[in-house]
């Protein structure tokens, strides 16, 4: 029988612990919205993710928080995450500066299914912060661009002032073989783009609907109408995908915070299907 | 163009529109019987809040902004409309007058369509106007929901 | 299975029993009176236990009674469980520095102690097999719940009685322990004060190789399964389960729902009480200097406010809400994430509920059945 001496559980690798990574560059994008590269500081490898999967970025002393990671997926040796300062910790993490320390953990979450676009027509709807989420994808589209059939990115966001990687945007328009349509909520006179709703710019799009994809991101509210006016003009409800957001706090499945009925967001999502998720949206208080 | 040519070019962009769309070729006549070929240059205003609700415009090309100046912020753009979109939808009630301002952010050609002479003949032919408004209520509602989406401002910092 | 030979052996027998597990290194934890509670504690003899004490258990009540035997388990369960020290209420996850280099983790969470626990009833049995595949059977496992598991040496005892919110019957977790024990005891309260052990495992049938005892005779057994029926026939509570994940989905917006919220106070007790509930929290404590941070986590509830907090404000900030995400989650979409129902029917959540809601009445008001209390 065992003794006490003898008790020496073998247990599994702790998911809770951070490593540590440092601050390489920090860039502002918006007054309130900065983006940190992020690189090894302990000789390890950084970790593979796809696009769409975040990690949990923890600031010495304050907190830790759930962040997309917004960067180009094949670069091995950076970790690229947008923040914006909103709460206690995610300021201390918009204050750090290049060569700062903090811990990570991740990646963690579902990915954009960008594979499954191979040959069909794919359409990217972003609102708000929810570019930052889809840019690996927008990334990987691009590195990928013959198996694609049309693409075409519609972003919506407050107003001109807030559009998020404006130069990234005008040269992605350049570079890529891609429709892109930047819409504002209000703008001032100097604006001469669109100014309404995002949706507003789906029943517009030249797509082979029934055989195309879609990626969204932003608020909720935004993703259920994008959603429900993407299958309006003919995309099948499976082939549109959700990243969505609830509260976080292990990441791992655990501590039971991000339940969105019976899903996990954090190993369930964040990214979804809209098939799977079209009932809960329209339900209060889930 | 002669006007024998234009009428037929103003005939055929109405009945293509899908506002207009099973109306029938009479309704077509009349229609473009009170309509015209119009043009605005970037930065000229179609209409002023106030101003009487007198033409509807089916934009052919170019970029419309809806606007409202509010003291101190200047104009604040809401709504822009483009190809295939239709400016104004106020002609339809009474006071017939617009809410706000339109503008041209680019040049623009329109087709402008007599309210008034479509609005004589809406009473005149009750048929004809519950057709009209079946087509141009929809319209109003999906821009009343966009404008709700607007209103939460869901992009707005979190409070 | 391994099936066992069932044996017999007296009180002073389970005093060896204790002595020889605290020998071994286990730390015992058994229930014993404290507060007026029958609650789960380190014990060192039998001379620990509730001995000739029973519970009065209803809605929002828990009494302590005197029975007129000497009985050693003739009780139920009380407002702890085994989570307590498999899942720990307050725990250091890690500790990290700041250095010349930056921030260094320099410690991580300490050792697991060896526990043995006495007196486990089945229900409480199909709850620490709910949170192993909770906790251990996901993509990622929980490696201080499978530290404390690991090792963990389990004595069952089966029901002589039902609680007054008991309905382990109706949810098929007991009241006889089936398997997940060690050794399992059923108090004979007879001409003579014995205990029929049938061991569970290896380990089990080892630890009682070491004890004084006999082979059980057919009167034992028989014995034993009056006592079991005696439980079974008395639930306190009784819930029609077949069919409650589908009713609690179609009714997501049934009327019930503000009626429970009119009731509950979203005091929490029923999550910290019931031994499935899993959710837990983390922050973070430094000391003065601000060179040494803790990550610590501990027992949440999903009926606080904060619990479901994002972008300025929470998804579930309503009561009603979170009344129906702790049932809904309890009996219905746990099942879709675990297999199985996260209820085994204890009644501790009847019991310790401030207003004493009862789960069984919200399931049948549901289902239209009205609010009558359904004894069983």
């Amino acid at each position: 029988m065992d003794r006490l001496a003898d008790f020496a559980p073998v247990t599994a690798p702790d998911a809770m612990l951070p490593r540590v990574v440092r601050v390489a560059r920090r860039t502002r994008d918006l007054p309130d919205t900065w983006t940190l590269d992020l690189v090894a500081a302990d000789n390890a490898p950084l970790p593979r993710y796809a696009p769409g999967q975040f990690t949990m970025l923890y600031v010495f002393g304050v907190g830790e928080i759930p962040v997309s990671i917004s960067g180009d997926a094949s670069d091995a040796l950076r970790l690229v995450q947008t923040i914006r300062a909103v709460g206690k910790v995610s300021e201390a993490l918009t204050r750090l500066a290049p060569g700062d320390t903090l811990g990570l953990r991740g990646p963690f979450g579902t990915a954009w299914p960008v594979a499954d676009g191979y040959g069909r027509d794919v359409v990217v709807v972003a609102g708000g912060l929810g570019l930052a989420p889809l840019r690996p994808a927008l990334h990987q589209l691009q590195a990928e661009r013959k198996r694609f059939g049309k693409l075409v990115l519609l972003y919506g966001t407050r107003r001109p002032e807030d559009i998020l990687f404006r130069r990234q945007l005008a040269s992605w328009r350049r570079q890529l073989d891609m429709e892109i349509e930047v819409t504002v909520d209000h703008a001032g006179t100097d604006w001469r783009g669109h100014v309404g709703v995002v949706t507003k710019l789906i029943p517009r799009l030249g797509v082979d609907a029934e055989n195309a994809m879609a990626l969204v991101c932003g608020p909720e509210v935004m993703m259920r109408f994008a959603a429900s006016a993407l299958h309006d003009v003919g995309l099948p409800e499976p082939s549109i995908h959700l990243s969505l957001e609830r509260n976080m706090k292990c990441a791992v499945g655990l501590c039971g915070h991000c339940q969105f009925a019976g899903s996990f967001i954090c190993k369930d999502g964040a990214v979804m299907r809209y098939d799977k998720v079209r009932q809960l949206l329209g339900l209060k208080e889930i | 163009m002669a006007k024998g040519a234009a009428m037929e070019g103003l005939e055929r962009i109405v009945s293509e529109h899908r506002l207009f769309e099973g109306l029938g070729q009479e309704f077509v006549k009349l229609a473009a019987g009170c309509a015209k070929n119009v043009r605005f240059n970037a930065d000229e205003y179609l209409f002023h809040a106030e101003d009487p609700a007198d033409w509807i415009y089916l934009v052919r090309h170019g970029r419309v902004a809806l606007e409202m100046a509010t003291p101190g912020r200047g104009a604040v753009r809401f709504e822009t409309l483009g190809e295939g979109e239709i400016v104004g939808l106020t002609w339809l009630l009474p006071p017939y007058r617009w809410g706000y301002d339109a503008r041209a952010i680019e040049l623009t050609r329109a087709i402008a369509l007599d309210a008034k002479c479509l609005r004589d003949k809406c009473e005149a032919d009750h048929d004809l106007g519950y057709a009209l408004m079946k087509r141009f209520l929809p319209v109003l509602v999906q821009r009343l929901q966009a404008t709700r989406l607007q209103s939460l401002d869901v992009y707005g910092p979190p409070r | 299975m391994q099936e066992y030979k069932l044996a017999v052996i007296t009180p002073q027998g389970l005093t060896g029993l204790i002595g020889s597990l605290r020998a071994e290194g286990f730390r015992v934890i058994g229930p014993t009176l404290r507060d007026q509670a029958i609650v789960y504690d380190e014990i060192e003899s039998i001379a620990d236990l509730p001995i000739g004490w029973t519970d009065e258990q209803d809605g929002g009540h828990y009494r302590v009674r005197r029975r007129d035997d000497a009985a050693l388990f003739g009780y139920n369960v009380g407002p702890h469980s085994w989570k307590r020290f498999l899942h720990p209420p307050l725990l250091r996850l890690w500790r990290a520095e700041r250095t010349q280099d930056g921030l260094a983790v320099t410690e991580t969470a300490e050792p697991a102690e060896k526990y043995a626990f006495l007196a486990v009833r089945s229900c409480e049995l199909h709850a620490i097999a709910i949170q192993d595949r909770v906790l251990l059977q996901g993509p990622y496992v929980d490696p201080h719940y499978q530290a404390r598991r690991q090792g963990a040496f389990i004595v069952a005892v089966n029901c002589g009685q039902a609680g007054g919110t008991c309905f382990c019957v109706s949810m098929k977790t007991g009241p006889k322990a089936q398997e997940g024990f060690d050794l399992a005891l059923t108090e004979l309260l007879a001409d003579e004060h014995e205990f029929l052990v049938e061991a569970g495992s290896e380990r089990g049938a080892a630890v009682l190789a070491t004890i004084p005892h006999r082979a059980a005779e057919a009167r034992h057994s028989a014995l034993a399964a009056n006592a079991v029926a005696n439980a079974e026939g008395n639930m306190g509570r009784h819930m029609r389960s077949d069919d409650v994940r589908e009713l609690l989905l179609a009714n997501l917006e049934h009327p019930r729902w503000d009626n429970v919220a009119e009731r509950c106070l979203t005091c929490g007790n029923c999550t910290m009480v019931c031994p499935t509930c899993f959710c837990t929290s983390v922050w973070d404590e430094n000391d003065l200097t601000g060179n040494v941070a803790d990550r610590k986590r501990r027992w949440d509830s999903c009926f606080t406010m904060d619990f479901s907090y994002i972008h300025g404000g929470s998804v579930r900030s309503s009561g009603r809400s979170r009344y129906r995400q702790w049932m809904t989650h309890k009996l219905a979409t746990w099942v879709d994430q675990f297999g199985t129902s996260g209820c085994v029917g204890c009644g501790r959540c009847i019991t310790w509920c401030p207003v004493g809601i009862d789960i069984t009445e919200e399931v049948r008001a549901i289902r239209g059945e009205g609010g009558s209390d359904g004894r069983a």
